[in-house]
């Protein structure tokens, strides 16, 4: 199974064809596979508010939207997630790679890594943390229940999680 | 003129358009002066106009007008290089520049000082930029309606704002009310 294909082929499946994102090393090989594919529409956004903003036109102009995007963000989202996304009840699939866990090289990634669930938490953002392999059997259904309940919903993919992957995106 | 002026001048050619209208002044003005199923106002998250209404051009094949305001730009410059990048024949973004943060006092924005948003846009690769009068701001407009090519329209106007109640209608039923509109 290749692992960047899997998030896309499940995004594609669930009709999320609208996906913004903002760059980070682990999530590389997503975006590549979203750039190469012509069934989802892929716009890179350079701020991550701005990318959520894009989501919620695309959501009232009926898409499924979702913003992939690194947790050290989380921090320039908060209004727009409390006033904008969850204020107007819009569904969006965050799936952000989880930056300063067990494994990572460089310090200050820590730093917002340990505000990281308390942020989401204290948002009330339904919260699902891939850290082994295998935890990516269950983004089917997160993305589901996203678009079930309407909300924002954080999918954390820490470094162990993609560790478990070869350059290919093949498990190990 | 003042943006509740030009609002005013524009209400009749933006009626049965899809408006994604900025927060504060601007939508209480909009909702005052012609409210419509068709308008998407803004509660919150100042400088996000631009982006909710470039994602719902590129989502859906109706007109689309993103009523921004300088300030507003200024705070979410980012946004212009993604329109410029990624332009959408169906959306004008019509720039409020009245040189000042109206919502919170009508402070001076650097729009009003050395820095000028048409030039910025254009810049950001943003093909068709057109600086007007407030005066002239319906009929270029209209120019941009009437035509397929992305828009962004920088009216300078006055600062200055009407006295507007607040929108008390929840944001669901905005929301709601305008995705119908945006189906219909
Ligand atoms: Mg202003």
């Amino acid at each position: 199974m290749d692992i960047n294909k899997k998030f896309a082929d499940d995004f594609a499946a669930n009709g999320v064809d609208f996906i913004t994102t903002v760059p980070c090393k682990q999530l590389a090989g997503v975006i590549e596979e979203l750039e190469r594919r012509d069934d989802i529409f892929h716009i890179p956004s350079n701020k991550e508010d701005e990318g959520m903003g894009l989501c919620a036109g695309a959501h009232m102009g009926g898409k499924r939207a979702a913003i992939i995007m690194q947790n050290t963000a989380l921090g320039v989202t908060i209004n727009t997630l409390a006033t904008l996304i969850q204020y107007y009840r819009m569904p969006l699939p965050m799936l952000i790679s989880y930056r300063g866990e067990l494994g990572e090289p460089v310090a200050c990634q820590v730093e917002m890594a340990v505000h990281t669930k308390g942020l989401l938490a204290q948002l009330n953002i339904p919260t699902y943390h891939f850290h082994r392999p295998e935890d990516v059997a269950e983004f089917d259904a997160i993305l589901k229940y996203t678009f079930m309940c309407n909300k924002p919903v954080a999918i954390l993919t820490d470094a162990t999680f993609w560790g478990g992957y070869d350059g290919e995106g093949d498990a190990k | 003129m003042i943006r509740s002026e030009v609002l005013k001048e524009i209400a009749p050619i933006i009626r049965d358009e899809l408006i994604v209208c900025n927060i504060g002044i601007p939508s209480q003005e909009l909702h005052a002066i012609d409210d419509q199923p068709t308008n998407f106002y803004m509660l919150g998250t100042m400088g996000l106009a631009s982006s909710i209404g470039l994602g719902l051009a590129l989502a859906q094949d109706k007109n689309v007008i993103a009523i921004d305001g300088d300030g507003s730009v200024l705070t979410n410059l980012g946004t212009l290089p993604t329109i410029a990048n990624n332009a959408a024949g169906n959306f004008t973004l019509l720039i409020v520049d009245n040189g000042s943060y109206g919502s919170t006092g009508d402070q001076p924005t650097y729009a009003g000082m050395k820095t000028s948003l048409s030039k910025v846009a254009e810049a950001c690769g943003c093909e068709n930029v057109v600086e007007c009068r407030a005066e002239d701001t319906g009929e270029v407009l209209e120019a941009a309606l009437a035509g397929d090519e992305m828009t962004i329209i920088v009216c300078k106007c006055e600062s200055g704002n009407a006295k507007m109640p607040v929108i008390t209608m929840d944001p669901v039923v905005i929301k709601d009310r305008f995705m119908k509109a945006v189906q219909a």
